[in-house]
């Protein structure tokens, strides 16, 4: 079944495509041997992040985007990640509204994906379900994140380049200056450049930036202004995009980046694989309890408890 | 493995009034479920290739401009051309009573009229989820 399946996604067949990403989604028991067959087909794929506030224009830009790349004969795939209800675990995903014009088109697929409890601004399935789209030799995978505040600063552990979509209303420069998601921005796009305080955010960025960048040799961040509604400044935005990547990769970036990516994948999947085995042989779940009431009785300290617990998988671990 | 339904809810055809679609989408949210929504004025085949794309095991129609008789039909049509045989299309509307039975011979399983309660369309999902999640 899964040499089918992988054939067909090779192929680019869509309903194979969409079907491996749900297996991925619902963690079905085979997604480890469909990921490692398709996973040597992988590499091929320009990987962009785009993320920003909420509101902020990032399923119109994207839509923008998408009309240009693919003039340029490219496939394109986008995973747009909406939030899960948190009481509910129902999910409204709504990005693909802003791009449906493209829906009917053979060269763009359009996935959306609920992030079904994971923080950080994706779905923990994403990394995995680039890899399919990957391997079904798309050409350019865009990433939408949530509407995204201060930390949601995953999508630049998967992605080649981050796109941050800013626009006027947000704050003073004193935002700008602040540590997480103003940092991880490779290039800067302050969309809705119609609007009278675009400029002035484009001046505080521009600021925030120089001091950011004033030690480094590399050339700034680039900044572009767009309002997707009014279809401005889109074409820069592209080339500005192509230019910045082919930089990276000449300068050994990517390669770097890459690199670093499946080291972080390699070291997340390795963790939780052991932390399952550690609370299997703990047995976690049924003594939680147990030491909990020792914790709420103050019987015992949490450390104390801990380091025993740990001592007792180190000893097992060193028999073997 | 924890697989979660997944259901689109489409708007074919010209008329704007999306009320209806949204208040459907966002109980169906409520309810557990992952909604994908389109927006207005979408085409059979775009409908179609959304549903093919997303993974969908439903695909809700709404439609107030009295095209279901032509359009639903279309969309249940290229679904199973496209080889999409297991997903499950429902419809709702301003849709005559004489209607339905055509619907539900062109493969619409059920079609919900203006006043149902929610909780209708809620039980329908539920009644197919044992064959969705097979």
């Amino acid at each position: 079944m899964i040499d089918e399946i992988v054939k067909k996604i090779l192929n680019g067949d869509i309903r194979a495509i969409a079907r491996a990403i749900s297996w991925i989604e619902n963690d079905l028991p085979d997604k480890e041997a469909l990921i490692d067959e398709l996973f040597k087909q992988t590499g091929r794929a320009k990987i962009i992040g785009i993320t920003g506030p909420p509101g902020s224009g990032k399923s119109s830009l994207l839509d923008r985007i998408i009309d240009l790349e693919k003039q340029k004969g490219k496939k394109i795939a986008v995973l747009a990640i909406d939030p899960s209800s948190p009481f509910s675990g129902g999910a409204i995903l709504g990005d693909r509204v802003r791009m449906q014009k493209h829906a009917t088109d053979p060269q763009v697929f359009i996935r959306s994906m609920a992030s079904r409890g994971h923080l950080g601004g994706l779905a923990g399935a994403t990394a995995d379900a680039l890899k399919v789209l990957d391997a079904a030799g798309y050409d350019l995978i865009i990433i939408e994140t949530i509407g995204v505040g201060q930390t949601e600063i995953e999508v630049m552990n998967i992605v080649d380049l981050v796109l941050l979509v800013l626009v006027p209303g947000l704050g003073d420069e004193i935002q700008a200056l602040k540590a997480g998601v103003m940092e991880i921005g490779d290039i800067f796009v302050i969309n809705k450049a119609d609007k009278d305080e675009a400029r002035r955010v484009k001046a505080e960025v521009e600021y925030v930036l120089h001091l950011k960048n004033e030690d480094s040799k590399e050339s700034s961040n680039p900044i572009f202004m767009t309002s997707a509604t009014q279809n401005t400044g889109i074409k820069e935005l592209v080339e500005g995009m192509a230019s910045t990547l082919q930089q990276m990769e000449e300068s050994g970036l990517l390669k770097e980046r890459r690199l670093k990516r499946l080291a972080l994948e390699f070291k997340r999947i390795l963790s939780s694989k052991i932390e399952d085995h550690v609370h299997h042989f703990l047995n976690t779940e049924n003594n939680l309890k147990l030491w909990l009431d020792q914790l709420a009785h103050r019987q015992a300290a949490p450390y104390q408890l801990i380091n025993k617990k740990v001592k007792q998988v180190l000893k097992e671990f060193k028999k073997q | 493995m924890s697989k979660r339904i997944r259901i689109l809810i489409a708007k074919p055809g010209l008329d704007g009034h999306d009320r209806g679609a949204k208040y459907v989408a966002r109980a169906l949210k409520d309810a557990g479920y992952e909604v994908i929504y389109t927006g207005i004025r979408q085409s059979p085949e775009a409908i179609a290739k959304t549903a093919i794309q997303e993974d969908v095991d439903f695909v809700g129609l709404s439609l107030l401009s009295g095209a279901h008789n032509e359009l639903f039909p279309e969309v249940v049509r290229l679904l199973r051309k496209e080889g999409a045989k297991n997903i499950i299309v429902f419809g709702g509307g301003v849709i005559p009573q004489e209607d339905i039975s055509f619907l539900q011979e062109q493969g619409i399983e059920a079609v919900f009229t203006p006043g149902t309660p929610i909780q209708k369309v809620l039980n329908f999902i539920e009644s197919k989820k044992e064959k969705v999640l097979a």
